[in-house]
């Protein structure tokens, strides 16, 4: 069995833009308090890698590590 | 350090002579030098991927105080310069501080809460210019009043007022404004906001301004002063963007009526729609300025600290290794990595707004407005010569 794809956001680079939750919102969230980004689920479903990748892609501030399986 | 002026470079910025953006041939790797009207002369970058790197990199500051920051217009002798409190001019660690302080307010989740106001004021508008008659400006009675009724509904501004700033953003995003009449027009937008602050510091309305006042200001996290450059910012940044979205998106759907058609039949395009009208058009035209701090690279090319750069956000919202066709508008396309709204810490904070002002806007007017047409031949539109592209006027009838 092949390893996940891993998800890592860091939240002291996070500029609060809110692209990772418009793009993949069953992986990503923003924080009622400071807007910053949560993580979800650190290891999302298959159906997500698509929409993780394009997340970390996009992300303007690079806070989010997608580690390939 | 290239201290010595490069000769017989293209003086910036291009213009706005319409909806095809004005670029100097810069070569294969489109990189290149311009002449600024300071006299200065900085770096122009245009590639996506090298944008990517340049907006997200620490090695460039946005702080317009700091010496050869490249200024696109003269600044008067006698102007303060100051970035106080104003977010897209400051760096980490005080960038991070305030934009801190602003996200939620901006998130999406918050300003899904919104859509209600969004959608009333966006029909009230569009029920009123209809009972005014035809034809009419759709710049005067929906494109400017929808977005500024909002951001003055978020910051408790008395919208009744909003002639005074809409008149005073008007000179200060203006090319044609003497710096005199700029540096006027910012002090009076100060004062104005000064005295409203004071009156919500008194008695604190449902708004952001009274939030902050009361949080942040009298916790002494925010200095007054500060407040006062950050209501400008929202002032300004919240309703002229959005604004000339929705007059140059109306412009463009008509221009494409078999498009307008595929929209009118399935509603549901409206998000892509909206994402390939923020590429296509592009309102920041003239780019994003910052300067080194220090020596660095960007796409091979040395930088040293202290030299200034350009990255030019419509040109990188068309390059053909990532939007092939790039000068076609096409609602199909998925544009997910346009940059309309920057890319690094300073992407725009007010993006879910204005894409919830957007979305709500487009779909109610070509729903409510079956028949919308232009009034003028499309070659007699006139665009507006600032430092946010849009249209003057856009006479329509429905
Ligand atoms: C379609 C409409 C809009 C476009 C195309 C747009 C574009 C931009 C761009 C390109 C930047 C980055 C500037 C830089 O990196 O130097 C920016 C920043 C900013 N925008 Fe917008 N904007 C829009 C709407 C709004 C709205 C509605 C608000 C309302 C509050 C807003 C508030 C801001 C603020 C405060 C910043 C500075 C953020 C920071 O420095 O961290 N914008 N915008
Ligand atoms: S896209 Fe990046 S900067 Fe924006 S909220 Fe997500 S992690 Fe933060």
């Amino acid at each position: 069995m092949s390893a996940p794809l891993r998800v890592a956001v860091d939240r002291d680079a996070c500029c609060g833009s809110g692209n990772c939750v418009r793009t993949a919102p069953e992986v990503f969230d923003q924080d009622d308090a400071d807007g910053l980004v949560v993580l979800r689920q650190a290891e999302p479903p298959e159906s997500e890698y698509d929409a993780v990748r394009e997340a970390a892609y996009n992300c303007p501030a690079a806070a989010i590590e997608v580690t390939e399986p | 350090m290239s201290d010595t002026l490069a000769t017989n470079v293209p003086t910036y910025p291009f213009g706005n002579a319409g909806l095809e953006p004005l670029l100097p041939d810069l070569g294969a790797d489109g990189v290149g030098r311009v002449q600024l009207p300071t006299g200065q002369q900085a770096w122009l970058f245009t590639r996506h991927e090298h944008l990517r790197e340049l907006l997200r990199s620490a090695d460039f500051s946005s702080d317009f105080t700091r010496p050869g920051f490249p200024l696109i217009r003269p600044i008067p002798e006698d102007m303060p310069r100051r970035p106080d409190g104003s977010l897209i001019r400051m760096d980490p660690p005080e960038h991070t501080k305030f934009r801190r302080m602003l996200t939620p307010e901006f998130m999406i989740k918050h300003i899904r809460t919104l859509e209600p106001l969004i959608r009333q004021t966006v029909v009230v508008a569009l029920e009123s210019m209809r009972a005014g008659g035809q034809p009419a400006d759709l710049v005067e009675h929906f494109a400017l009043p929808v977005p500024s009724m909002v951001i003055c509904h978020l910051l408790g501004v008395p919208y009744a007022d909003h002639d005074y700033f809409q008149e005073r953003s008007r000179i200060l995003l203006a090319w044609s404004s003497p710096p005199e009449q700029v540096r006027d027009a910012i002090e009076e937008m100060r004062d104005y906001l000064t005295r409203l602050i004071a009156a919500r510091r008194d008695e604190p309305g449902e708004d952001l301004i009274s939030r902050l006042a009361a949080e942040r200001v009298a916790t002494g996290e925010m200095t007054e002063e500060e407040l006062v450059g950050l209501s400008v910012l929202l002032l300004i940044a919240g309703h002229e963007t959005t604004s000339n979205m929705i007059g140059l998106s109306t412009l463009v759907l008509l221009k494409h009526p078999e498009q307008l058609r595929q929209l009118r039949e399935r509603p549901e395009l409206i998000d892509d729609t909206v994402e390939e009208l923020l590429r296509y058009l592009t309102i920041v035209r003239t780019g994003l300025t910052r300067v080194a701090v220090t020596d660095t690279e960007v796409g091979g090319h040395r930088i040293a600290a202290g030299e200034g750069v350009i990255a030019l956000l419509s040109a990188a919202n068309r390059d053909a290794d990532v939007f092939p066709d790039g000068e076609e508008f096409d609602l199909h396309r998925g544009s997910h990595q346009h940059m309309a709204f920057g890319f690094g810490i300073h992407q725009c904070i007010g993006q879910p707004l204005a894409r919830a002002e957007l979305r709500i806007a487009l779909s109610e007017m070509i729903t409510r407005l079956p028949g919308l047409a232009l009034a003028v031949a499309p070659d007699d539109v006139r665009y507006r010569d600032a430092v946010v592209f849009g249209v003057q006027r856009l006479p329509v009838t429905w």
